[in-house]
């Protein structure tokens, strides 16, 4: 299957994230003072059910992320396959028929015929102006026009059961586990998920994971025969470019965080824990930084990295590298620019936490200033750094959508919801409307965000200590 | 009885829902009688504040009356509806709460906030409100009224707020005013005066009071009744000077044991073993009976109220008996201090100590004068033994705390300890040198981190020092540290919030003895506790320092405590020490005028004693614009012509005494 592993720089990053959030997550459930907000956060209805849906999007970004070269059959007599010369991701494989499948340019949504009318050349020399049927979307059927809804309606009838099925499979399993954690017969704890008399919530989780689940085998049982979200201009699976374009928000969202985070905290506590020259020089900087309009420097950043790029073309292997590093310099430029609110919060924080007993008496033992910081000053602040990451993922989701609107956002090539947008825009102005790359776009970005968003909600709640005395 | 204001019977006032609500007050009855003080004395968390919120109806949204009544001259207040509610919240009753500072809003002028206050109740407008605002603000004592009236509260002093917080009680004519420890935020000096006010204010009006607070001295000062709570009962109720000669409960007799003063010096004082048990469950037995020494059988079940005359009652088995008397413990005497002799060189000498925070304006940051919090204090402590510092808050007292341990780099002056120049000491040698001087806050909650151990916490000076050996001696060393201070071993592993108020103080004190201190600067680290673990902490701290022979810097403006527990006394007045001395001599009879009104303005926890309280006028001057000549002289009842020209030099007294007062100069 695979010719070699492909590691991009988006994708080594990304797996070092993960790594962070796994060390974290070891690191924290050993500390009562982490663990408890999370806990708090797992036990609220609004919490899991978010969860299970970032999961998913997680889950498909990960899986977006580990590139190869593809085998492809040689020509040669001997040797059975060659390696290709271009870069897919395991996701690409997982779904090679929809990538594949190319149609010839507009289709609606499970349509069977083109969006376009053709000229048609039929058997018997005669020709007629009509539209064509679609070389994938419903090609098995041998009366588009009378089958159509018995097929599309079976289709979808197989999808629900099979994923009916699947949660049935997947929830017994969470059953006996959970059972087995509890110490307790399997019935008792499907009665008590059931019932809804557990601390987590368990059984918002599991309706939550149905509903996606079904969802998830009807559209594969549906794309297997149809263009579920229907084709852009070349023919491409808009569901196929909406799924692909999970990995690059969730990039921008979490890699721009992971570059700023290090500047942000340093230069924050620095700047409140030393104050005097040390303040003034990190305060002058971030607000000059500040008083530069974003727009601009991102813009201007971008089309210096295209002058380089077109300048040194020899340099990039594929077109997926040459996008991806576009991707990477879109983040770092997009962290250069929002690391500066994170860093005044924390500078005034750690101005409060400088001068409060405990960091008074660690001074007066004699423990060293990076100690106090390390020790004292940076756990009494992650609270800040987890609220405002979680709060601005959300933002740089949508930022990216309007920064590749205006085409300075990610390389033309990558899919991206903000590319979809903004192709939508042509497609909006022309008659009949094709509105279905605009619909599918909006409607994983906003799933995302809100799910993002709503979570973001939970974590502040459960981790700001101000809102946990009020409850 | 015709003249009882206030009737509260059986009151019960849960806090949440679910199935472990805290009965915060349970059972509660009360009479206040007409033009009286009566005073609810508890220690923090045995719901006496939220006995009053329920007399109000303000309780906290989580909080509900389950049963009882209250009646306000006949009215029953939990039946009004609340519009007719709010009539009588400022109008037949008002209120006062501990915190002035933000009980006034800072945006809006004094006449403004106490003119919605008459407003509201007598419907005045016009030049008659301006009137009658004018009126209130006298009556409470405020000087220069009329423009006081234009000011922002910010402009005011933290007594002069407590005044027009009371002066907006007022407003509606109340005919009970119910003050929630009216004077535990302010200094002695200040709470002399407003504790005067009130008496003087119900004299002229004929209103009752209801005060709460968990200060006995307050309570011996002003009350005429008092009734003691406890876990959200009542369980001592007396006439005034019945209860301070009597205390019929074994827990009322416990706290006048635990209080500390001069005639307990040699002995350790007695403590209530044990904490408040919780309150989020039904009782059956007396509430008391884990930490009473005198618990027997019948204890089991709940002893009921027994009347003991008029006015009078206990809820206790023991009552009944009249010969009952909890005998004093006997206490374990303890050891004469081992006295570093006067012979030898001071452990710590502080020589013209002097702080000074800059204040900048403007643009530019100029620096436009200085803030003298500390301005020439030099004293000298011996091993061995306890330098008390006292004065009231903002006087410098914890900055030269602060500015010996080197936490603040003093601006001048000289701080040595030991033979080494601790100003002069930079980096890796500062560093190790502080091994020897340790710090106790007052605050325990926030003098440690709450995102650690408490095995941690107490570890991190010796890994600083790099002492105590490897990684399991160290351990152990920590786990026999928590064991010296009463804490149990497992200790180690939990967080500080796990521990009550008495135990985190003494995980403080655990944390500064690993490193084998010489020198303790205690900042007040009692202040924030109840007596009864005051006085835990107290014998904790003599205990020590007769083990080891620490000398202790105890910073405090509780003069009781200085007097069981200090060897010599320095009294600090903006920055500097107007009167220095051996303890017994000094609180005997003081020189410095004030000395003399500071320690007069102490409540003493004996109604008998009618002392003559020296009533200072206005407030401490700002230390970033001290007055010319002595620092004292706009506040001295005996200034003369020259006090206002130079500060007078420090005068020594045949008995060792040194006072700054051109008085005492004067007498010789």
């Amino acid at each position: 299957m695979t010719g070699g592993l492909v590691i991009l720089w988006t994708d080594g990053l990304i797996f070092l994230l993960l790594l962070f959030t796994v060390v974290f997550g070891v690191y924290a459930s050993r500390r009562e003072h982490l663990r408890g907000p999370w806990r708090l956060v797992v036990r609220s209805r609004v919490g899991v059910s978010t969860l299970v849906v970032l999961a998913f999007y997680v889950i498909v970004g990960l899986l977006d992320s580990i590139h190869f070269h593809p085998l492809a059959p040689s020509q040669e007599a001997g040797v059975e396959s060659v390696r290709s010369g271009e870069v897919i991701s395991l996701f690409d494989h997982l779904v090679t028929p929809l990538r594949e499948r190319h149609e010839k340019t507009y289709s609606a949504p499970l349509a069977t015929h083109l969006y376009a009318k053709e000229t048609i050349e039929l058997a018997d020399g005669s020709v007629l102006r009509d539209y064509p049927r679609l070389q994938f979307g419903g090609a098995h059927l041998e009366d588009p026009h009378g089958d159509w809804a018995g097929d599309v309606l079976k289709l979808g009838l197989i999808g629900l059961s099979k994923g009916l099925l699947v949660t049935l499979v997947v929830g017994n399993i969470l059953l006996a586990l959970l059972a087995g954690r509890w110490r307790m017969g399997f019935g008792d704890a499907a009665r008590a998920v059931l019932w809804g008399r557990t601390i987590v919530p368990w059984r918002v989780a599991l309706v939550t994971l149905g509903v996606l689940l079904i969802l998830v085998m009807v559209s594969i049982e549906l794309s297997t025969g149809y263009h579920l979200l229907g084709t852009d201009k070349v023919g491409e699976d808009v569901f196929y470019q909406a799924l692909k374009s999970i990995r690059t928000g969730l990039l921008i969202g979490t890699l721009t965080t992971l570059v700023m985070l290090p500047a942000a905290i340093l230069l924050g506590i620095m700047a409140g824990y030393f104050r005097g020259w040390v303040d003034d020089l990190i305060q002058y900087t971030y607000t000059t930084l500040n008083s530069i309009p974003g727009v601009l420097l991102i813009a201007a950043a971008i089309l210096m990295l295209q002058i380089y790029m077109s300048n040194h073309a020899d340099d990039f292997n594929s077109l997926v590298e040459r996008a991806d590093l576009r991707l990477l310099f879109l983040c770092i430029i997009l962290g250069v620019t929002s690391w500066t609110g994170l860093c005044r919060l924390l500078r005034g924080e750690a101005m409060k936490l400088r001068e409060v007993d405990y960091v008074q008496a660690a001074e007066a033992f004699g423990v060293g200033h990076f100690q106090i910081i390390l020790r004292h000053i940076l756990p009494n602040v992650l609270h800040i750094v987890l609220i405002t990451v979680v709060l601005d993922f959300s933002g740089l989701v949508l930022a990216e959508a309007v920064l590749s609107y205006v085409n300075i956002g990610v390389d033309p090539t990558m899919n991206s919801w903000g590319n979809m947008i903004n192709s939508a825009r042509l497609e909006m102005a022309r008659e009949p409307v094709v509105w279905w790359s605009l619909l599918a776009s909006m409607l994983f970005m906003f799933t995302l965000v809100l799910s993002a968003n709503l979570f973001s909600d939970v974590v502040r709640d459960a981790f700001d200590p101000r809102l946990r005395n009020s409850r | 009885m015709t003249d009882t204001l206030l009737k509260v019977e059986n009151l019960k006032t849960w806090l949440g829902d679910g199935e472990h609500p805290v009965r915060a007050v349970d059972g509660v009855d009360l009479e206040i009688r007409r033009g009286e003080t009566f005073a609810l004395l508890g220690e923090s968390g045995c719901g006496k504040s939220m006995t009053a919120l329920s007399i109000m109806r303000l309780l906290p949204p989580a909080g509900r009356i389950v049963g009882g009544e209250v009646l306000l001259g006949g009215t029953s207040l939990l039946d009004l509806p609340e519009y007719r509610m709010r009539e009588a919240r400022g109008g037949r009753m008002s209120m006062i709460f501990q915190e002035p500072m933000t009980s006034l809003n800072p945006v809006l002028t004094i006449g403004r906030q106490i003119g919605e206050a008459v407003r509201v109740h007598e419907g005045e407008i016009g030049q008659p409100l301006a009137k009658r605002v004018l009126e209130l603000l006298k009556a409470v004592g405020i000087p220069d009224p009329e423009r006081r009236m234009n000011e922002y509260p910010h402009q005011l002093s933290g007594g002069m707020k407590q005044r027009i917080m009371i002066a907006m009680a007022l407003a509606g004519k109340p005919d009970l005013l119910i003050a929630d420890e009216p004077t535990t935020a302010l200094d002695v000096t200040i709470q002399a005066q407003v504790l005067a006010l009130l008496k003087e204010l119900q004299r002229d009006t004929g209103m009752a009071i209801l005060l709460i607070t968990h200060d006995l001295g307050v309570v011996a000062e002003v009350a005429d009744r008092v009734a003691v709570m406890y876990a959200g009962q009542i369980i001592e109720l007396a006439e005034c000077e019945r209860f301070f000669g009597h205390a019929r409960h074994p827990y009322s007799q416990k706290l006048f044991q635990s209080l500390p003063d001069a005639g307990k010096r040699a002995s350790q004082l007695s403590v209530i073993a044990g904490s408040v048990p919780d309150l989020d469950q039904p009782f059956s037995a007396c509430r008391f009976i884990d930490r009473c020494e005198h618990a027997f059988a019948d204890c089991q079940t709940a002893p009921g109220w027994t009347e003991l005359g008029p006015g009078q009652g206990v809820r206790c088995y023991l009552a009944g008996k009249p010969e009952f008397r909890v005998s004093m413990t006997p206490v374990k005497a303890v050891q004469a201090p081992a006295m570093g002799g006067e012979g030898l060189s001071p452990l710590l000498n502080v020589d013209q100590l002097k702080v000074h925070f800059p204040i900048h304006k403007g643009v530019f940051r100029r620096t436009v004068g200085h803030v003298k919090a500390v301005d020439g204090v030099s004293l000298s402590i011996f091993a061995g033994r306890t330098v008390a510092l006292v004065g009231e808050s903002g006087c410098g007292k914890t900055t030269v705390g602060k500015g010996i341990l080197q936490l603040i780099r003093p601006t001048a002056g000289r701080v040595q300890f030991d033979g080494d120049e601790l100003t002069r000491l930079r980096g890796a040698a500062l560093r190790s040198r502080r091994a020897d001087l340790q710090i106790i806050f007052q605050d325990p909650m926030a003098s440690m981190n709450p995102r650690m151990l408490v095995g941690d916490i107490v570890e991190e000076g010796m890994k600083a020092q790099r002492i105590g050996g490897n990684a399991l001696q160290r351990r152990e060393r920590v786990r026999e540290l928590l064991e010296q201070v009463g804490l149990p071993g497992d200790a180690v592993s939990r967080y500080p919030h796990e521990f009550s108020g008495g135990q985190r103080q003494r995980i403080c004190v655990a944390r500064a003895l690993a490193v084998d201190p010489r020198l303790i600067v205690c900042d007040e680290p009692t202040s924030a506790l109840d007596v009864s673990v005051q006085a835990q902490i107290l014998n904790l701290l003599k205990q020590l320092q007769n083990s080891h022979g620490l000398a202790y810097l105890f910073i405090t403006h509780n003069i009781s405590v200085v007097a069981y527990l200090a060897d010599e006394v320095a009294v600090m007045y903006l920055g500097r020490i107007v009167e220095r001395g051996e303890v017994n001599r000094l609180l005997a009879e003081p020189r410095h005028p004030y000395t003399q009104a500071l320690l007069s303005a102490v409540p003493v926890a004996d109604p008998a004693s009618k002392r003559e309280v020296i009533r200072l006028q206005g407030d401490m001057p700002s230390p970033a614009h001290p007055p010319s000549g002595c620092h004292f002289h706009p506040r001295c009842p005996v200034a003369m012509p020259v006090c206002r020209e130079r500060y007078p030099a420090v005068t020594r007294l045949s008995d060792g005494r040194e006072v700054s007062c051109f008085k005492v100069e004067q007498e010789g």
